[in-house]
Order: C-alpha cells, then structure tokens, then sequence
C-alpha cells in the first residue's frame, strides 16, 4: 500500500487514490496529419522505466484534483509531488 | 475521553449545496458571504459554521454549503442570485446524501474499523472535515462537536448500507460504559 501525499490532503492511502498513467504525454495538435504510427506510438507506447516514473494521479475518494507523482518503481519510494502543468523535478533535484 | 455512550445517530437528508469558484476572487467571497453568511474556508479540510448551518471544504475551488434550517431549494436560489456573473457553480444535492452521526467515547474505534483516516484529536480536531473512504464507499466526514461527533456524508443509494455496517461496527460498544476499551 503506497501513502501518497495529495498537495491538498496531505498523505493518504493509496486507495483513495486512481492513477492516470504516464506523466507529460502531450496531445498532437493535428492528429490527423499523423501516420498509423506516430498515431499508435502516442496512444499506446510508454516508456515504463525501471526507476523514477512520473505519473499523473488523482484523489478519486479525497478532493478529486489531479496532480503529478515522481514515483521510484523498484523502491515504490514517491519522491515528490507537484502540479500538473508543471516542469518534471530532475534528478538530484530531491 | 467522556463517558458518553457511544450511538448511531440517522440524520436523513439535509440541505447540500455543492458551490465551485475561486476563493482568492474578493468578489466571490463576498457573495458567498452574503447568501449563506459564512466565507468559504481556503485551508484544506477546514469548515467555517455558525449556528446550524456550515461550510465544508470539498477541494481548492469545491464547497459544500449544509444547513439544517433553510430548504436547499431557496438557498440554492439565494446563492445562485448573488453569485450571477461570476465564474462560479452552484448545484443543489440535498436530495443525493443522508447523513449519519458517530456519537460517544468509541466514535473514533468504530469509524477505525472501516477509515484509513487518522480521527485521533492531534491529527482531526473539531470542526475539521475529509473526503475519505468509509467500508469501502465515499464519505464525506464532518467533526461536529468534541464529544465527540462525526457526522457522515454518504450517497443515498449506499445508505442502508451504510447503517448495516455502522450498527454491526458499533455493537460491541453500545452496552460499555464508555471510558475503557475491552
């Protein structure tokens, strides 16, 4: 069970909690101009590290606001939150 | 901790009125001041009441206005009227909820048992409110007084079932006295 600190909450179980994927995945602004590929690479290819992930959650059962979590996915640590629109913390950042 | 016998309490449906716009606009406050006579509190978690009816903070823009005196349908209106023109919400679910009441000195050992939320008074003091999880189903928690008193949001349809698993919670401490656990 990961404790994941909400910006407004404060720490809360993760069941509380629904991930929304990966992190920083901008829309193509004319999705028609794009190829089958470059199509399926927005939708469905992720780059799943092993390591620091960032993810996008949302407090479904708390306040119901989306933020982003930098989540270590061998150690399960969450290293920060911060808001969406915001800049991915670099490493060594924390 | 007092000896008060710890009970469920079945408060049925009350005024809700869930308002959406932004605290830091002088002018929305200002009209939420001026229909229900409370501003809305910006601190995550917190209420501002006075008499019967109270604010609770749902999210950074999300109230809910409660009062057990005025129908939610005028006070809808009221709030809509002074809130016209201004990037705000206002939505009337009086009819969506039912409220419960924990009452009694193992209030918090009864909610424990189905709520990750830490309801110890140095984490939960009165007058604070949460959005949480309670046996699984959406709550809305609201310490009423320092008895003490939690009140519970919780959606109609989920009611029942609700007040099964409170009075199946609460059993074993309805025949103590109320100052030592078992």
């Amino acid at each position: 069970m990961l404790l994941i600190p909400c910006p407004w909450c404060g720490p809360r179980d993760e069941t509380e909690f629904t991930c929304g994927g990966e992190a920083h995945i901008v829309t193509p602004r004319a999705p028609e101009d794009l190829d089958d590929e470059a199509w399926g690479e927005f939708l469905y290819l992720r780059t799943n590290p092993k390591g620091r992930c960032a993810e996008r959650w949302v407090h479904t059962h708390g306040c119901r606001r989306w933020f982003n979590v930098l989540r270590d996915t061998v150690t399960e640590r969450i290293l920060t939150v911060y808001e969406v629109g915001a800049r991915p913390p670099q490493a060594g950042d924390d | 901790m007092s000896g008060e016998r710890t009970a469920i309490v079945e408060r049925g449906s009350r005024t809700s009125i869930v308002v959406r716009g932004d605290a830091r606009d002088v002018r929305f406050v200002r009209a939420m001041a001026a229909a229900t006579g409370l501003e809305p509190p910006v601190a995550p978690g917190t209420t501002a009441h006075h008499l019967l009816d109270a604010v609770l903070w749902l999210g950074p823009d999300e109230w809910l206005v409660v009062s057990e005196t005025q129908p939610g349908h005028a006070l809808a209106s009221r709030m809509q009227q002074a809130l016209q023109g201004l990037h705000a919400a206002v939505i009337d679910v009086s009819d969506a909820r039912v409220v419960y009441a924990v009452t009694g000195a193992h209030a918090r050992d009864v909610l424990a048992k189905g709520c990750a939320l830490d309801l110890h008074p140095r984490a939960f003091s009165l007058g604070q409110c949460a959005s949480s999880l309670l046996a699984e189903v959406p709550v809305l928690i609201h310490q009423r007084s320092a008895e003490p008193c939690f009140e519970l949001y919780v959606a109609r349809s989920v009611g029942e079932y609700v007040r099964a698993w409170l009075r199946a919670a609460v059993r074993e401490h309805l025949h103590a006295s109320g100052g030592s656990s078992p």
